[in-house]
Parts: structure tokens; sequence; C-alpha cells
């Protein structure tokens, strides 16, 4: 059993939460597929997006010295990180010579992926998420289980209780509209106290030298606009070649994301304010390697919009913590293994190959292709599941000649007289809870056609 | 019309009636039809859990069994396109003549897209709840994904329109995976079962009878969930719905 399915077995077991889960998640499908309809261009959109991507990946090197030397035209600062060790270092660096013990940061995958605020919280900064998501899992001390809806697995009643708690609201009080405001109440202080600020990047615009930061709360806008210094992280391969392609991916991000015509919030930031300072820092932390990688440098085309999660039946029905990779769905089995196959191949078995997160995805990834990819080489890497192979071989045997497959079958008539607690137990991988194994026929089509035809 | 008839293994061994349709069905249209004897499997199981290349004896058996006729045609949509996608890259050195994954349809798309025949002389006076299968859907194209800004069509609706007295209805979610999905219903069969559930669940929302679809092993996985839960719907291949006599 893989880890994954292990995890998932026990969320599949809360029904109740199981069914809300699923539910939440296709509600913001259903919104995306709304407004995907208003898009007549819909398609064509998707391609651009895709092409936009796979040209700029493959002059990545220009695009970005493009962007160092506009940004850095422009005020801003640049520097460059090869793993998430140098990131860190370069944030710390940063933090201390401006003196800094306070950081306000909107939400950033890369952050979390290069564990940089247990990082920075060991050296004393303290470090306050401002997305409301992202603040309600940080004070449950809670990874976030979704890219763009950190706390979807967190029931308001269980939010209630935590405001409660941490900021003394009504108890019992678990109205989203009275929760939110309580939390812009005791966020309030957080920004005017913050000495640095800390944003992702949604989108580099090489061109110009502008950075894109698109969010629904404004909190990034709030965060940069207190602090003096801004530290904005971005992965490579968020470098776009120009505002035309900005246009091509503002029009998906949102609509794909949470079914909204366009982010409330998208943010260019080009030049400092006076007497300010922005950093950005341009990490790699294997993109590079990905790159090279034919069969799977399309991931690098992602716009971490979240699509993929929300149409995934698995992902909807196991949630985000069933996955070992710190993001979930088709979108983290993908990335969990160019990370490391080996720490993480025990989420590629969370697929149905049912193929709508490729035909979701506003970059055109072929996701689910990935993963059914992955499956092909765990075997090569010696990290195949022994009782799947086993089980494949086997399988394989049996297909093999046609005595062999016909008297299986032959075998398998008689073992249906078996009583079924024998059958259908744990040994027998088909049965589970819920489903019942499928009687073989008493005569084999190919059996039928050598009596009936060949007479 | 020299027609070789597929059939994938759990259908020869747990489904021969809808080989049997297949069959009859091809005949009534005008297909000559013959069935190489001794198939076995096309291999999708063991490369859908990651041993593609264990595949290749079953893919050349495949491919030398079908050698001579026009069309292959068998009723799974998801190996046929397990076939088709597949079997280039198991049979490299087979591309100077057409090899079988040329040469292969689903019998509803061969049907459609193919044979075309104006009427059928079927009649199903049921209401039947139409199973979008993922592969059908997304890899073969028997109707439009609803993830994607494409017109509605459907070729199963269409040839089910020849049927008479049937109702043909959808359910919510209609193109939402099952869960089946070969090894996965066995390694994740918590969640396998769980889409099941829920996908058998949306079809008997709908107030039908059946639910129908051309991949056998999608009817199969939620026949074994209603059969469990003695669920008032069965299954039904679409194969035995379009050669039921009027
Ligand atoms: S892989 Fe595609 S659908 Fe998934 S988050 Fe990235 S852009 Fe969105």
């Amino acid at each position: 059993m893989s880890t994954h399915s292990k995890a998932a077995k026990r969320f599949v077991a809360d029904a109740e939460r199981l069914a809300w889960h699923d539910q939440a998640l296709y509600a913001v499908r259903e919104k995306r597929d709304r407004m995907m309809a208003t898009v007549p261009e819909w398609e064509d959109l998707r391609r651009m997006a895709s092409e936009i991507k796979l040209h700029t990946l493959s002059r990545l090197g220009d695009y970005l010295c493009e962007f160092e030397r506009n940004a850095t035209a422009n005020g801003m600062q640049v520097h460059w990180a090869a793993d998430a060790a140098e990131m860190n270092e370069t944030v710390w660096e940063l933090i201390r010579r401006h003196g800094g013990r306070r950081l306000i940061k909107s939400k950033s995958m890369l952050a979390e992926e290069c564990g940089m605020t247990p990082y920075l919280e060991a050296r004393g900064v303290e470090t306050v998420e401002s997305d409301l998501g992202e603040r309600i899992m940080q004070l449950l001390h809670m990874p976030p289980s979704h890219i763009v809806l950190p706390a979807i697995a967190v029931r308001r009643e269980e939010v209630g209780a935590l405001f409660e708690r941490e900021m003394g609201t009504e108890p019992g009080n678990s109205d989203p509209t009275y929760l939110t405001h309580a939390a812009r109440r005791a966020l309030r202080p957080k920004f005017l106290e913050a000495d640095v600020s800390m944003t992702g990047v949604n989108f580099a615009v090489a061109s110009t030298g502008a950075l894109a930061v698109c969010t629904n709360e404004g909190n990034a806008d709030m965060g940069t606009s207190f602090a003096n210094l801004h530290i904005a992280i971005m992965g490579i391969e968020k470098v776009i070649p120009d505002m035309e392609a900005l246009g091509v991916f503002t029009r998906l991000l949102a609509r794909s994301g949470t079914g909204q015509p366009v982010t409330t919030y998208t943010s260019l930031y080009r030049r400092p304010a006076p007497g300010c300072e922005i950093h950005v820092i341009l990490v790699d932390n294997g993109r590079s390697e990905w790159l090279a990688d034919e069969a799977h440098r399309n991931m690098l085309k992602c716009l971490r919009c979240g699509a993929c999660m929300n149409t995934c039946p698995v992902y909807r029905r196991s949630g985000g913590y069933s996955y070992s990779y710190f993001i979930p769905g088709p979108l983290g089995i993908n990335l969990g293994m160019l990370r490391s196959p080996k720490r993480y191949h025990g989420n590629v078995s969370a697929c149905s190959l049912c193929y709508s997160c490729s035909n979701v995805c506003p970059a055109m990834i072929d996701l689910g292709e990935q993963i059914y990819e992955w499956r092909q080489r765990l075997d090569r890497l010696g990290l195949a599941d022994p009782m799947k192979k086993a089980a494949v071989k086997g399988m394989d045997f049996v297909m093999g000649g046609r005595r062999r497959f016909y008297g299986g079958i032959a075998l398998g008539r008689l073992a249906e007289k078996l009583p079924r607690a024998v059958l259908e137990n744990g040994l027998n991988p088909w049965s589970a809870p819920g489903r019942a194994m499928p009687p073989f026929a008493p005569r084999s089509f190919n059996a039928w056609w050598k009596k009936e035809m060949k007479k | 019309m020299k027609v070789g008839l597929f059939i994938p293994c759990y259908i020869n061994a747990v489904y021969p009636e809808v080989g049997r349709a297949s069959y009859e069905l091809l005949q009534r249209v005008g297909c000559e039809v013959d069935y190489p004897l001794d198939q076995t499997c096309c291999g999708q199981p063991m490369a859908n859990a990651g041993f593609e290349k264990d595949a290749r004896a079953l893919a050349e058996h495949m491919n030398e069994l079908f050698a001579r006729y026009d069309y292959v045609v068998g009723p799974s949509a998801s190996c046929v396109v397990f076939v088709r996608e597949g079997y280039p890259r198991l049979l490299p050195d087979y591309r100077e003549h057409a090899c079988v994954d040329a040469r292969i349809w689903e019998i509803c798309e061969f049907l459609h897209d193919v044979v075309r025949p104006a009427r059928l002389d079927a009649r199903f006076p049921h209401r039947v709840s139409l199973h979008n299968s993922c592969h059908g859907v997304r890899h073969m194209g028997l109707s439009s994904p609803s993830e994607r800004q494409i017109p509605y069509q459907s070729k199963l609706r269409d040839l089910l329109s020849l049927v008479e007295g049937i109702d043909v209805v959808e359910p919510e979610r209609r193109d939402e995976c099952c869960g089946f999905g070969g090894m996965f219903s066995v390694e994740e069969n918590a969640v396998s079962v769980a889409m099941g559930r829920a996908k058998v669940g949306r079809h008997m929302d709908t107030g039908a009878e059946y639910i129908t679809g051309a991949d056998a092993s999608c009817l199969m996985h939620m026949q074994g969930i209603i059969t469990r839960e003695k669920l008032p719907i069965r299954t039904i291949h679409m194969v035995e719905i379009l050669n039921s006599r009027s």
C-alpha cells in the first residue's frame, strides 16, 4: 500500500468530512466552468499560455537576464539563489542588514518549498502570514492543504474556536464575515509593526522589469505599503516576456483557480518608492534540472492556479494531507517526483488516470500523462511496490498464454464457490468494503465462439 | 467490411454477453465479422500500473492475431485507447506496415464514424443514464470533456437516439471519474469505492433504471457497488441496448 493510499483510507473513513470537502472543491470547479463559458476564445488562450511558457523556457536564461537588466534599471536589486539554502541565507542577510525583526508575508509556495519560515523564526524573525487562509493555518500550526485555498480542509466551526482562543472572538460564533473582520483587526497591528515585507511573484515581466503579484485580499499591497524593505521571491520559471503575455495569463489565472474574472488585486511593482528598497530573489532550486527532463519539463509552465486540485476526484476525496509532498493533487504528485522520487513516490498511486487535470489546466500541462510516465519509471528507479510488481508479473504470465488465461477463468469459477468470507477479505485486493466481486460467466466468450461458430 | 472482433480479457471472462451482442450488432449493420480465437489481454492493466514494457509480448500477440483485418473493433473504450496510444511505443519495429493500433476502433465510435447506420431497429423502453467514461471522453472524443470550451456533442447519445422508446439522461458532473482506473481500484481501494459510490448515486438521482456506457470496466466497478449495497439500478453495456430487438 502506498503512503497516499494508507492516509486516504483514514480521510475516507470520515464520510461527512469527505462529502463536504469534495463538494466545497467541486463548487470551485463549477465556478471555473461558468467563467470559462463566458470566454469563447478559451481554448486559444490556453494554447497561447502554453506556447508563451514553452517559448520562454526555451530561452530562459535570456529572459531572466533581460528581466534583471530592466529591474535593475528601475531601481530594484536582483539576487540569484541556486537552492533553498541560498535563498534563505539571502533573505536573512537582507533582513539582518536592515535591522528587521518582524516580517509580514503574503502567500508564497516557494517559501514553503524552501522551509523559509522556520529558518527565519530560528533566527529570531517573527514571520506573520497576511493571507487569511495562510494565517489560519499558521495559527493552527498546520501546513496548507491546498495551494490557493490553504484552509479549505478546516471547517468554519474550527476557525471560530481557533479565533476564540487566539483573538478572543465570541464563543460559538463562526460566521465567516464576523471572523474575517476579527482577523483583519488582529492583523492590522502586525502590518503596522512589520519592518520587512515579503511577497511571492506570479509573473516577472522581462521587457519592463516589473513584478506582478496577484491576491484577493490586497494583503500583499498592504504589507509592501508599510515596511520600507520589500523582498520578493520567485522561482526562475515565473519570468514571462512582456505585458501582452501578462494579459494572457491574468485572463486565465483567476478564472481557472477560483472562478473569478480576475484576481481582486493584480499589482505591478516596478520601482521602489522613495526611501524604500525592493529586492527580488530568483531561485532555481532544481528547476534548471527539471528543464532538462523532456518528459517533465512541462511542469515549469505551471501558474499555480490550483484548478487541477479542484477537479481531481482523488484529491477531493483524500485531502491535502494524504499526500507526502507539501503540494498535493496532480500538480504535487508530479512536482514531488521531480524533487525526489525516493521520498515522494508514495503519491503516484493517487491517480485513476481520468485526465481531467490535463484538460482543466490553463497552461495545458499534461499532468495525467506525466503521472503515467512516472509510474513507468518507478521500476527502473527500483521504487516499484514489490506486491504490485508481483501482481503484474502474475497477470502478465496468465495473460501470456491462452491455456493459462482460460484455465485461470475456470479456476476462478471454482474459487467463487468458496464462501464469501474467504473471497472478500483483505488478501483479495479487488474486494473492498462496499464493492462486490464480479462473478465469472459460466462460459467465456471464447468458449461460446468455439462451440457455436465453429460447428 | 472485414471486421476482427476484439474481446478484452475481462469481457471474455465476466461479460461474454457483451461480446455476443457486439458480434450480432456488427453483423446486423452489415459487417463481415470474425473473432480470432484465443485472445487474452491487450496489456492495459499492466501499463497503467507502471509496467507498460511488460505488455510488449501481448501487443505482439494482438498485432499478429489481427493482422488480416481492415478494422479491429472492440467494446471497451479504455482498452482501445491503450492499443492506440501505447502500442506505437511497444511495437516500434513494426512501423512500416499498419499495426493494429492504426486500425482499431471502439465499437460505438466505429458505428458512429464509419458504419453510420440510418436505423438500428432496436427498442429499449427504459430510462438510461449515460456513463461518460474518462478514456472514452478525454482520449477518444466520444463526447466533449466538460473541462473544455468545446460545443457539446456525444456519439453515445447520437447512437442511442436511434433506439426506440429510450429515455436518455446524464448525471450531474457528467464526466467525473467513477474510480475504477485498473490497478488504482486495488491500490487505492478506499478512494476508488468512495468515487464509485458517489458516481452511482448521481446516476440514481436521474431516476434511471440503467447505467450504460462504452467501457465495461467502469460498469463492472459500479455494478460491484450496486450489488454490494443492493441498489435499485443496473448496469448495461451500450452494445446490449443497441442490439436489443424491437
Ligand atoms: S498544473 Fe495547471 S491546473 Fe495545476 S496549478 Fe499549475 S497551472 Fe493550475
